[in-house]
């Protein structure tokens, strides 16, 4: 029987073209269904520990101010828990004391409108703030957050003079029990890190977290099916001084 | 023209040494207030984080601005071949050098981390306008040092043109470097202008040769040394015209301000309601600054007299400090725009309203302590080297002078 197969394997010699064919028809699906693969693992999800931050995510949060209740602070002090800011050890002092974010209240000069919104840095895809800062102390990562070397900051503070949204404090004082996953320094420049240590855990940053209005939407910018994603396709959003060209990450809705 | 002979200043007087203790003593307590506040922080002086840069900063451009202009004496004889300078091209490098390092030692010991210097000049940001002003600060020291030995040692004289360009285009770049700190800043109404470099180099011209002329009249009448009319009418007259032309850039930018409407608010704010920062531009700037002394230097009488020229000098000195506290800290007093279209009606950091700022004593004496070390270097210099001429009589200065004494 082997024989025979033998044989009409011999009587019927290999065609190497169609196997060739064959060979790289198969490598091309496989490619095309691995780099969909890749595609799909680049959802909105944060990345794997171990890999490097890519700019396949753009993290974002959208602010609806229709919905940021007055009066209401708890953004403000979930962040300063969360970051240890607002943990001083001495009595307030309110103008120099750092505040990472802030809630302000504004009215439209024209229609008397009146709303509340929080502030605080605007993770702009072309940071003023990284443009200005002489030692490359201030960056912003692959996914569209910026942030603070505090290792070589030198304290020159050209980054908050730069800055449109005055979203940064310099550190006027000493600073004790500080929070391991959120390092400050006396003398050097902070802002808000959009909680990179709960984005990086696939968490919601804090003022997200604590916002009981749901007036705060955090995702990737860059995934169409993201919470994000879906309402500033419906819905009409705006940022801060656009008409610096600074394509901010942080949106606000109702304004 | 005869032949310049330079000589070290004497330098045992009682004079020379209760001078050296003056400014000893005011750049020891500067740098004991730049201990303090780096020690206890940021927080005991007037700065904060709505007024981030304070006095320390208008002393530190001040110095730094007036130590370019202070090299263009020196140019003036080797650039633009007017030998009647040359003589002074020696203590206008000199002066160039100690203003510059008195304005450096301000700006360093008034960061947060003045300790990591090393990373400001070792890690750059090449986007960043300030990382290229460390390069142009060092780098004008070290070919201003260099053109300041060409023109002392005769061995070197054929490298003394080339030096002397270097250090002219140099100053340029420098101090529009300067100016660029605040012309590339887009977040704030007062700067994000193209007009900051162009300005402040004229402005350096006035200040640098308000300090020159101050250093010159100083040197000569304490040691003794003949300064004849001929130099001093020439200086002078240099005064008055960079003070006109300082005058004219002013004028242009605040025009421009009062033409677009999206700088009304800034307009306003600096010239008629910024209360403090309105008082020392109109009183301090222009009228302090710009007008007495361009009255003084061109009004028959009083031009001739030394002592109102020497006034002339100090008040644009003067006025520099009111032009750099107008720009630098009512530049951020008036509160940033971020709501365009709508007014902030409450906010926890600020944002409402003029922001305050009332320098503490600490910065003052960082300040004035900066002006102390500059002044210091250049009352041993003088003393250790031979940068000062025996004498600049009309006779020593002016070719012509010396064609018709011969003929």
């Amino acid at each position: 029987m082997s024989k025979q197969i033998d044989s009409t394997l011999a009587d019927h010699p290999v065609d190497g073209a169609r196997r060739d064919f064959i060979k790289q028809s198969a490598a091309a699906t496989g490619a095309a269904l691995a780099s969909g693969v890749l595609l799909y693992t680049g959802d909105a999800t944060a990345k794997p520990i171990d890999e490097p931050i890519s700019a396949r995510q753009r993290w974002g949060i959208l602010v609806d101010t229709t919905k940021c209740a007055d009066g209401c602070n708890d953004c403000v002090t979930a962040c300063g828990k969360e970051n240890g800011w607002s943990n001083v050890e001495h009595d307030p002092r309110p103008k120099t004391d750092a505040q990472w974010i802030r809630t302000v209240e504004i009215r439209n000069k024209l229609t008397g409108s009146e709303h509340s919104l929080p502030l605080m840095c605007q993770h702009c895809e072309n940071p003023p703030c990284a443009d200005v800062c002489p030692t490359g102390a201030s960056f912003r990562r692959e996914d569209g957050i910026v942030l603070v070397d505090k290792h070589i900051c030198i304290g020159c503070r050209y980054c908050m003079m730069a800055c449109p949204y005055k979203a940064r404090s310099f550190v006027h004082e000493a600073i004790e029990n500080q929070i391991p996953y959120a390092p400050r320094g006396k003398g050097t420049v902070e802002s808000c890190t959009m909680c990179v240590h709960r984005v990086d855990d696939d968490r919601d940053p804090a003022c997200v977290e604590a916002c009981n209005h749901k007036a705060l939407v955090f995702g990737d910018l860059k995934d169409p099916n993201s919470e994000i994603s879906k309402q500033m396709r419906t819905h009409t959003t705006k940022e801060l001084r656009a008409d610096l060209g600074l394509n901010t990450g942080v949106r606000y809705k109702g304004l | 023209m005869k032949k310049v002979e330079y000589l070290e200043i004497e330098g045992n007087s009682r004079g020379f040494w209760t001078l050296a203790g003056i400014l000893g003593l005011i750049a020891a307590f500067g740098l004991g207030a730049a201990y303090t506040m780096e020690h206890a922080g940021h927080w005991i002086t007037g700065m904060s984080n709505q007024v981030i840069w304070g006095t320390p900063h208008v002393f530190a451009v001040f110095l730094i601005v007036a130590a370019s202009g202070a090299l263009n004496i020196a140019s003036m004889g080797t650039v633009f071949n007017r030998h009647v300078y040359q003589p002074l091209g020696r203590l206008s490098s000199l002066l160039a050098i100690a203003l510059l390092v008195g304005g450096l030692i301000v700006l360093v010991l008034d960061l947060g981390r003045p300790d990591r210097l090393i990373v400001a000049m070792t890690t750059y940001n090449f986007k960043s306008i300030f990382a290229w002003n460390v390069i142009l600060y060092t780098g004008f020291i070290a070919i201003t040092g260099v053109y300041l030995w060409f023109q002392m040692d005769r061995t070197m004289g054929k490298y003394y043109k080339i030096a002397g360009y270097a250090a002219f285009v140099w100053r340029l770049i420098l101090t529009t470097g300067t100016g660029a700190i605040f012309g590339f800043i887009v977040a704030r109404d007062a700067f994000d202008s193209a007009i900051y470099p162009p300005m402040f180099i004229i402005n350096s011209f006035a200040y640098g040769m308000a300090f020159f002329i101050l250093v010159l009249f100083a040197a000569y009448k304490w040691t003794g040394r003949p300064l004849g009319d001929k130099i001093v009418n020439r200086l002078r007259n240099m005064l008055g015209v960079f003070v006109a032309a300082a005058f004219y850039f002013l004028a242009v930018y605040h025009l421009t301000g009062l033409y677009h409407t999206e700088r009304h608010g800034i307009e306003a704010f600096i010239l008629r309601d910024g209360g403090i920062y309105t008082k020392l531009f109109w009183v301090g700037q222009v009228i302090i600054g710009m007008l007495i002394p361009m009255a003084i230097v061109w009004c028959p009488r009083p031009r001739n007299s030394r002592a109102m020229i020497a006034a002339a000098s100090t008040l644009v000195i003067l006025g520099g400090l009111s032009q750099m506290y107008v720009t630098l800290i009512g530049g951020q007093a008036y509160p940033l725009n971020i709501f365009p279209g709508y007014e902030v009606v409450g906010s926890s950091f600020f944002d409402a309203g003029v922001n305050e700022y009332s320098p503490s004593l600490f910065e003052v004496m960082l300040g004035i302590g900066g002006i102390a070390i500059a002044m210091l270097a250049v009352t041993f210099g003088v003393k250790i080297l031979r940068f000062l001429p025996t004498d600049l009589s009309d006779k020593v200065v002016d070719p012509h002078h010396t064609k018709e004494a011969s003929a």
